[in-house]
């Protein structure tokens, strides 16, 4: 049975409270866009996503997700453990000399549910594009969802996969788009200003949804679900996901200041206050 | 010495197109992918009969090495075609991310690699292609001698799970290996057993090599002639095996002097025998416009300058 909203609001905490505790154990990784982007992983895994009990590589008749911006790591990794993939108390060895939680996600040390390495930008589209057309191939009418920044954009190899997916009509496809509007540098808009990231994935021919409230668990829910009906009608469907980097503690948001930067203890007391529900079961 | 023969010369590339169309027919997994060179890589066939297991990629090889990638998952057999330059050094990061460090079951296949692609010059000749593949941890480097060598290999990787970089060219060379052989990763071919000197040879420098050593037999020089088609994982064993009789080696290869066949080689040589070598390789050089056979005269890559090699490591045994 799918969690109600108030459970999920409730691992969202949870899953902010892993974040913030990851980062501050090894005084490194990157909490900011981690922060942001709760909602929508613990929206997709907990209740879009159609999945299979156990991991296996291939994924075959279930749907599957990549995480092209991969320095979000500690999110994935602990709506992974939350969701059942891997012990939760392996969370601790985050960052750690031999453990399978690298700084960017891995299939290399084998850590279940992950399926592809990223942390190297704007290679993520291609992947997933390719995992669905294999799934066409099966005939596996299940989805393929990614995760990219905006900043990533500016990769070109994005705007390489936008142009194939949308030409060779990869419908059974959603790439959601987490518009934070910050990089490492500064805003996106002053680091290399992308104009209309709508117009660009129209122009390109592709079904485009946004969801303005991208840190509201039911506003990400029924974003996902317009997008999964927009699914198998020959356009490869966008979601650009509004999100407030570092939503969640209050000294983080509004900057881009906590992208790359670990908070110290006291911050940290501070930040777990803020994210604080019952029954909360820390690793 | 044994006698082989050139069976009419033929481009290495249509074997990797002849291998590709029979895989296509044994092996439903087996998927192919094209920036936008069909005809060049001999990919028309594979394309004609499976046109649902064929993917027309575009001039965007970045995007192909990804989609090769993600393909795998859920079970296929990607083989990726485009020109040596442009499945290597231009998609450098997206193989070492998405696909080596990913161990993703993609098959890299390259043509027109070295010098022989003749007139179009060094932006589409590339010499630098198997340090780049070698140094990626889990890949396997293979480039083959001739059209049946190279059609054998197609056939071959596809049972070998794990990412290859397999190196073939555009020019009708000698075709002088078996019709239909098996083809085993990593097992260097012994072709004409010698006592003074090793040669070990690989791609297009191997009929080189044997050519050599007829002209060396001649001089009354005894040349072991070895093909070493997997630069990685590298045959040590029968490189030493060889290298205990004749005390010195030279290695042959269309590549770069740095990063190539020879440096592996030097190694294996450094690390439990050290004898002398001598190179036959570009020296760290761009390549030029010109005919196949003038390049390979002039950046001394034929069977003269292996008979030149030869001669200089056999004075300092």
């Amino acid at each position: 049975m799918k969690p109600n909203t108030q459970q999920l609001n409730n691992l969202t905490i949870q899953v902010r409270r892993d974040i913030l505790r990851m980062v501050h154990a090894v005084n490194s990784g990157h909490p900011g866009g981690s922060l942001g982007c709760t909602e929508f992983l613990v929206a997709l895994y907990q209740n879009v996503m159609d999945r299979k009990p156990g991991f296996d590589m291939d994924g075959k008749d279930e749907d599957l997700f990549f995480l092209s911006n991969g320095h979000i790591s500690p999110l994935f990794y602990s709506v992974l453990a939350r969701s059942g993939y891997f012990p939760v108390a392996e969370l601790a060895t985050f960052r750690l000399l031999n453990s399978r939680l690298q700084g960017h996600p891995t299939t290399h040390e084998g850590l279940p549910g992950i399926r592809m390495a990223s942390g190297s930008l704007g290679q993520g589209m291609s992947v997933a594009i390719g995992a669905a057309l294999t799934k066409k191939m099966n005939n596996d009418s299940h989805l393929v969802y990614s995760l990219h920044g905006d900043g990533e954009l500016q990769e070109g190899q994005n705007w390489e996969a936008m142009m194939y997916a949308a030409a060779y009509k990869v419908d059974n496809y959603i790439a959601t788009i987490d518009l934070n509007g910050k990089q490492i540098d500064g805003p996106t808009d002053e680091v290399l200003h992308m104009g209309s990231i709508r117009a660009k994935f129209e122009a390109f021919g592709w079904d485009v949804l946004e969801i303005e409230k991208g840190n509201d668990i039911e506003a990400v829910i029924a974003g996902l679900t317009e997008a999964k009906s927009r699914t198998g009608k020959g356009k490869p469907v966008c979601i650009l996901l509004h999100t407030e980097m570092g939503n969640g503690v209050d000294y983080m948001m509004y900057s881009h200041a906590w992208h790359g930067k670990a908070p110290n203890d006291d911050q940290l007391a501070n930040a777990l206050t803020q994210n604080y529900c019952e029954g909360e079961s820390d690793y | 010495m044994k006698k082989y023969t050139n069976t009419g010369n033929k481009d290495t590339r249509s074997g990797f197109g002849a291998g590709l169309t029979e895989l296509g027919q044994k092996n439903e997994n087996v998927v192919a992918l094209c920036a936008d060179l069909i005809g060049s890589l001999k990919m028309d066939d594979f394309k004609k009969n499976h046109p649902e297991r064929f993917f027309q990629i575009g001039i965007a090889e970045a995007n192909m090495i990804g989609i090769a990638a993600g393909m795998t998952i859920g079970g296929k057999i990607p083989f990726t075609g485009t020109f040596a330059n442009f499945s290597t050094g231009r998609v450098y990061d997206q193989i070492r991310q998405s696909i080596a460090y990913s161990d993703k079951n993609v098959k890299i296949c390259a043509s027109h690699a070295g010098l022989t692609l003749g007139e179009d010059g060094a932006t589409h000749q590339i010499l630098e292609d198997i340090g780049l593949m070698k140094m990626l941890p889990g890949m396997t480097v293979i480039n083959t001698c001739d059209y049946n060598q190279t059609k054998a290999a197609t056939m071959a990787i596809a049972d070998h799970h794990g990412p290859v970089y397999l190196r073939f060219g555009r020019p009708s060379v000698p075709n002088f290996t078996p019709e239909n052989g098996t083809f085993e990763i990593g097992k260097a071919i012994l072709l004409n057993e010698g006592t003074d000197v090793t040669i070990v040879a690989t791609g297009h420098l191997v009929w080189e090599a044997l050519v050599a050593a007829e002209a060396l037999e001649a001089k009354g020089i005894s040349a072991e002639v070895i093909n070493i088609h997997t630069i990685k994982p590298l045959d040590e064993e029968a490189i030493l095996k060889s290298l205990a009789k004749t005390k010195c080696i030279v290695t042959a290869e269309e590549h770069n002097i740095l990063g190539g066949l020879g440096e592996s080689v030097a190694r294996v040589l450094a690390l439990n025998h050290p004898a002398p070598q001598e190179f036959v390789a570009v020296n760290d050089s761009f390549g030029e416009s010109g005919t196949p056979a003038q390049l390979m005269e002039k950046y001394k890559l034929n069977n003269q300058a292996i008979v030149e090699a030869v001669e200089k490591v056999i004075k300092r045994k």
